[in-house]
């Protein structure tokens, strides 16, 4: 692997990682795990003046609950941790399913949530449950620190909302008011591929009544993308099979795919269709037997 | 004295643990990155972007300026040496760097030697070329066309785009049995472009000593003496002034069988620089520019009696070998050992004629884990054989079983004019049907359907012919096919042993031990294995083709018998008696009738160094050239079944059974080894591989992000069975095995598929099976054939 020439620099504290970026005038990239980053500069594609990697900042490789239940995910915080997490299963079924499916073991040791969303793959897996779930992205900067919703963070393919001199330091998913329940599927050619196809799902109920639904879809359009009719569909209802179809039908039109070798757009619709459909039914499933 | 048990000094059939992973497993091997010489430079390629274009101009100037660079090295620079273009491994041309077009994109088109890799790469990158694009030709159709444009305007009398038509077989014949038949069962396919990927790409360090006048390459090369060999020819340097080695080789799966362009231009820049000179090819480069495998389209033909029973066979093969003419295989066959199909069934007819085009893409052709196309010809033939069976409504097991080749019928002519020699084609099969549960499973299957599920069996059934040659027939650019092993033993009885052929994962430093373990009773741990470097080992053809085993390993026996007859010289010089009065036993020779007066295989070692009788030659070493009477016929039969999920058409795999009959097994477990490392190439090829191009000729699959090499996640588990049918002109009966699974893997997976699909009418889904055909294949209930889309919106 024989990059163009850059400059490196490791600081150990965020305002010193602030600062380097500041100095770097939009020349200075972020390396986080290196995972989406380090094949881009082997490539070629992506050739920064200076990489300020972050992994020596103290203090950023948690995921925790608050005390209201708001999920945070640090920017060190890696996928195997995450995949790993008896907080995630305990808690929140729609990371909980996703994790083991990013990428592949080795990827997964290295690279982070934080990392994937400022990546802004549209088959990236986390920006789709971010999204399912409503999450936001913390932004720290020379100006402080401040909030951003997911859906304005990823402003495009492969673009976010930072400015160059920002470093997102904390993904947020927001507290379940009711039961938190979903899920997550994703259609890969062999581990380790990005999503041909993948639908992440995450509910709230109220008893078998839905109170929120979010339901996003990565692999299959220019961007990731928030199908927002199809969790309005389930909004306030019980998932009767008539509601899991509207919401199934309703997703695979959200979608936005192309053909291309990993398949017809007409299939990967169809794909996004039948995964909805198995969540939601496996929502249902769950929830009878534990009745 | 007890006798020695052969299987405690790793003889024949002890599943010795391999001794080179000692040095793998622990990250000590050396492969050729590994190798650092004083003073050495590094070398990048500059590629076409484009798949065919007239190149107007090169500006190296700017490349020229970068501080640390040594040499740019042009087209037109490599003509002023005669050395723009080489010849292939099939009597055609191919351009080392381009001078007037590039025809395919990842073609050579300059290079940069410079003081570090990153310095080169930079200067690759300030190269300016002028290119004045023209239509991209991808596919045969394409090449074919009346008014396609033409791809090698470099070769005189070359009015089109056709490599070559051949035929072979008996014409007239087929087409009477045609004529007579009750039920003709046609079918095309394609067998997609896929690539070898070996883990470690391509490489070479060329060491040019003036002082010496020598030239040492190290060089990823399954076959060093064909390279010194090619080297002494093209670059016209004397041959004993040549040195091959090579290193330890990360992979090779038929890659590594061609001499690369990169070869040639970093010889060529030591010989100018007097410095050693490095070139590590990347993955990309390794991808779209190396070797390739397969891309053949068939349509095949069977006429078939009502009762099954398989009249005679009809193939035409279309086959895309890219921009040169590359394929490396025995000179004289055009299209490899492709009519070594049907070789397992008694078929009295059959005919098959070929056409070979050139394309806008890499050339290559090599034959990736096999004989010389046989893969090709062994997924047609069971391809074939289910849709016949389909056609004819009749059982693919019983319609396989009714035109096998009976165990009575050997020897047993084909069709094509092989010799088949040995085998129990009826038992393997029982064996197969026996442990996978047949009748069970197709009832299970019966009542899948009715549930709305999709279960499938598919069965596999071949003979593919191993161990090219036999001199009469085999011979590459006139050099045959023979090989070669050199056997010396030292005074205390250890020894060393090296050969024509050269490993990259087959095991050979364990296993050529264990002959020489079994023919001499000396321990397969005292015996040092040394291949790769042509300063010492003798002549050979290299490791390909599973000609190892059958050719370089019937070498190594032959070798060992000789020593053994000298020592037995020793041995009655010793023992006091006459050389008639001695006996042989494993590891020892004792006095006929007095068998408590014996000397080991170590004491005659001895005596040579230092107690030899008068007149004879001291010393006890030997050496075989082995020119094998016949090819071998492994035999395998392998049956998959899966379970396909109608509503994304995602398959799994539920069960694989492996029945392999490769006669003698030298080391059960590295055997083994290769058969599941085979039936994982397989399943990649029916589930995932392909290389692909869009219609400007840019290669879809130039990472492995796109091209899929499967992990253990996905990778089935295998039931692996054996039945034994020794070699009968084999020395010790084996009949080689490195690439049985590859070869008969595929099909079994795709039948599976398949006859799970039977329900919709869907008769074939072409390589690879990505679960978007199969979906289509059942939603539109048709069939899906020709290579997958690359975009069309
Ligand atoms: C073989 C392979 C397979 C993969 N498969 C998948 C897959 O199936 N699904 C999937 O979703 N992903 C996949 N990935 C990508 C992987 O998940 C990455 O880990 C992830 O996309 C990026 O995280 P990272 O920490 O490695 O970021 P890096 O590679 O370090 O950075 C990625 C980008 O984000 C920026 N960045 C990173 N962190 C920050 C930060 N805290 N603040 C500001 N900017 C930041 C960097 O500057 C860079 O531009 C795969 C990667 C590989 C190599």
């Amino acid at each position: 692997m024989y990059p163009s020439r850059f400059r490196y620099e490791a600081p150990r504290s965020l305002d010193d990682a602030i600062a380097l970026l500041q100095a770097g005038q939009g020349e200075a990239k972020v390396l986080a795990g290196g995972q989406s980053l380090v094949p881009l500069l082997k490539l070629r594609f992506a050739a920064p003046e200076l990489l300020v990697d972050i992994n020596n900042l103290p203090g950023l490789d948690y995921h925790r609950v608050d005390p209201d239940g708001t999920i945070r995910i640090g920017a060190l915080c890696r996928h195997a941790t995450l995949e790993r997490s008896p907080l995630l299963v305990e808690r929140q079924p729609t990371m909980a399913a996703a994790a083991p499916l990013v990428a592949d073991p080795l990827v997964r040791n290295r690279g982070t949530l934080v990392g994937s969303l400022c990546h802004a793959d549209p088959q990236g897996d986390w920006a789709a449950v971010v999204t399912a779930l409503g999450g936001r992205v913390v932004a720290a900067g020379p100006r402080g620190r401040r909030e951003i919703p997911i859906g304005e963070f990823v402003t495009g393919p492969f673009e976010n909302a930072l400015r160059y001199d920002e470093i997102a330091v904390e993904a947020v998913i927001p507290a379940s008011k009711g039961q938190p329940a979903g899920g997550y599927l994703k259609l890969e050619r062999r581990v380790g591929d990005f999503a041909t196809a993948a639908a992440a799902v995450a509910l709230e109920l109220s008893g078998d009544v839905v109170t929120r639904a979010g339901i996003a879809l990565c692999g299959v359009g220019p961007s990731t993308i928030d199908a927002t009719d199809a969790g309005r569909a389930l909004t306030g209802r019980t998932l009767t099979a008539a509601a899991i179809e509207e919401a199934a039908d309703l997703a695979a039109a959200a979608a936005q795919p192309r053909t291309d070798h990993r398949g017809s757009a007409a299939y990967k619709r169809q794909v996004v269709r039948t995964f909805v459909t198995r969540i939601l039914r496996n929502v249902v499933s769950t929830a009878e037997r534990a009745a | 004295m007890t006798a020695l048990d052969e299987i405690k000094i790793g003889g024949l059939g002890a599943s010795r643990r391999r001794v080179e992973d000692n040095r793998f497993i622990r990250g000590k091997g050396t492969y050729i990155d590994d190798i650092v010489l004083p003073g050495m430079l590094h070398m990048e390629i500059l590629r076409s972007p484009v798949a065919h274009a007239r190149i107007r101009s090169i500006d190296t100037s700017k490349a020229w300026e970068i501080p640390g660079v040594r040499l740019v090295l042009t087209g037109d620079m490599m003509a002023t040496r005669n050395l723009a273009w080489m010849p292939t491994l099939s009597y055609d041309t191919q351009a080392v760097l381009a001078t007037d077009k590039v025809r395919f994109q990842g073609q050579e088109v300059a290079c940069v030697i410079a003081d570090d890799p990153y310095i080169a790469k930079d200067a690759c990158e300030a190269i300016v070329v002028d290119y004045e694009p023209l239509p991209a030709i991808v596919n045969p159709t394409q090449a074919m066309a009346p008014d396609a444009p033409l791809i090698r305007d470099d070769k005189e009398n070359q009015a089109d785009n056709i490599a070559f038509h051949w035929q072979v077989g008996d014409k007239e014949g087929t087409d009477r049995a045609f004529a007579e038949a009750d039920v003709i069962s046609k079918i095309s396919l394609h067998y997609p472009r896929s690539h070898p990927s070996p883990i470690e790409c391509c490489g070479s360090i060329a060491d040019f000593d003036r002082a010496t006048g020598k030239l040492t390459v190290y060089l990823t090369t399954q076959a060093p003496h064909i390279v010194r060999a090619a080297v002494a020819m093209v670059a016209e340097l004397p041959e004993h002034m040549i040195r091959i080695v090579s290193p330890d080789i990360g992979g090779g799966f038929g890659n590594k069988v061609p001499v690369y362009p990169g070869y040639v231009m970093s010889i060529l820049a030591s010989i100018l620089l007097e410095r050693p000179v490095k070139w590590i090819e990347d993955r990309t480069g390794n991808l779209i520019s190396t070797g390739f495998g397969r891309d053949v389209y068939l349509d095949g033909e069977l006429a078939l009696r009502r009762d099954g029973r398989i009249l005679a066979v009809r193939m035409h093969t279309t086959s895309d070998h890219g921009a040169f003419f590359g394929d490396a295989q025995p000179s004289k066959f055009k299209i490899g050992l492709m009519h070594s199909a049907f070789s397992c069934y008694d078929i009295p007819y059959a005919y098959l004629s070929a056409t070979g085009v050139y394309t806008n893409k890499a050339p290559g052709g090599v034959a990736y884990r096999c004989s010389f196309r046989v893969t090709e010809a062994m997924f047609f033939q069971e391809r074939m054989i289910e849709a016949a069976a389909s056609d004819l409504g009749m059982d693919p097991a019983e319609l396989r079983r009714i035109n096998l080749v009976r165990d009575d019928d050997f020897p047993h002519r084909t069709a094509w004019g092989f010799l088949t020699d040995s085998g129990q084609y009826g038992r393997c099969l029982d064996v197969a049907l026996e442990a996978i549960g047949y009748e069970e499973f197709r009832r299970q299957q019966a009542q899948a359907r009715e549930a709305g599920r999709l279960l499938g069996i598919g069965i596999s059934t071949m003979t593919e012919p191993l161990g090219a040659g036999n001199s009469r027939e085999y011979d590459i650019l006139g050099i045959k096919m023979f090989d070669s092993a050199e056997l010396r033993v030292h005074l205390t009885g250890r020894a060393i042993l090296r050969t024509g052929a050269r490993t990259q994962g087959q095991g050979h430093e364990t296993t050529w031990a264990q002959i020489v373990a079994h023919e001499l009773g000396i321990p397969a741990d005292d015996v040092l294995v040394e291949e790769g470097d042509t300063d010492t080992a003798p002549f050979g053809m290299g490791t390909y083709a599973s000609r190892s085993t059958p050719v370089a390993g019937a070498a190594v026996a032959m070798a060992a018998r000789k020593v053994r007859a000298k020592a037995r010289k020793l041995a009655a010089h010793l023992l006091e008696v006459s050389e008639e009065d001695v006996e042989w036993e494993l590891g020892r020779f004792h006095v006929r009738g007095a068998p408590d007066r014996g000397v080991t295989i170590q004491e005659c070692a001895m005596a040579a160094y230092a107690n030899m009788p008068d007149g004879l030659e001291p010393g006890l070493e030997a050496s075989a050239y082995y020119d094998p009477p016949n090819l071998t016929w492994p035999f395998a039969c392998y049956v998959v079944t899966v379970e396909v999920d109608p509503e994304t058409g995602v398959w799994d795999v539920l069960n694989v059974v492996a029945v392999d009959d490769c006669g003698v097994r030298i080391n059960p477990m590295v055997v083994e080894g290769q058969i599941m490392g085979g039936l994982t190439e397989a399943y990649a090829m029916a589930s995932m591989q392909f290389i692909t191009f869009d219609a400007e000729g840019n290669c879809i699959g130039s990472n492995f992000m796109d091209y899929l090499l499967p992990t253990a996640w996905e990778t089935p588990g295998f039931e692996l069975h054996e039945v034994v049918t020794p070699c009968p002109h084999h020395p010790i009966g084996a009949k080689g095995v490195g690439e049985c699974a590859t070869v008969g893997g595929p099909a079994a997976f795709v039948n599976a598929v398949l006859d799970a699909l039977k329900p919709f009418g869907v008769r074939n889904i072409d390589m690879p099976l990505l679960p978007d055909r199969v979906h289509e294949a059942i939603s539109r209930r048709r069939d899906v054939s020709g290579a997958p889309p690359v975009r069309t919106d």
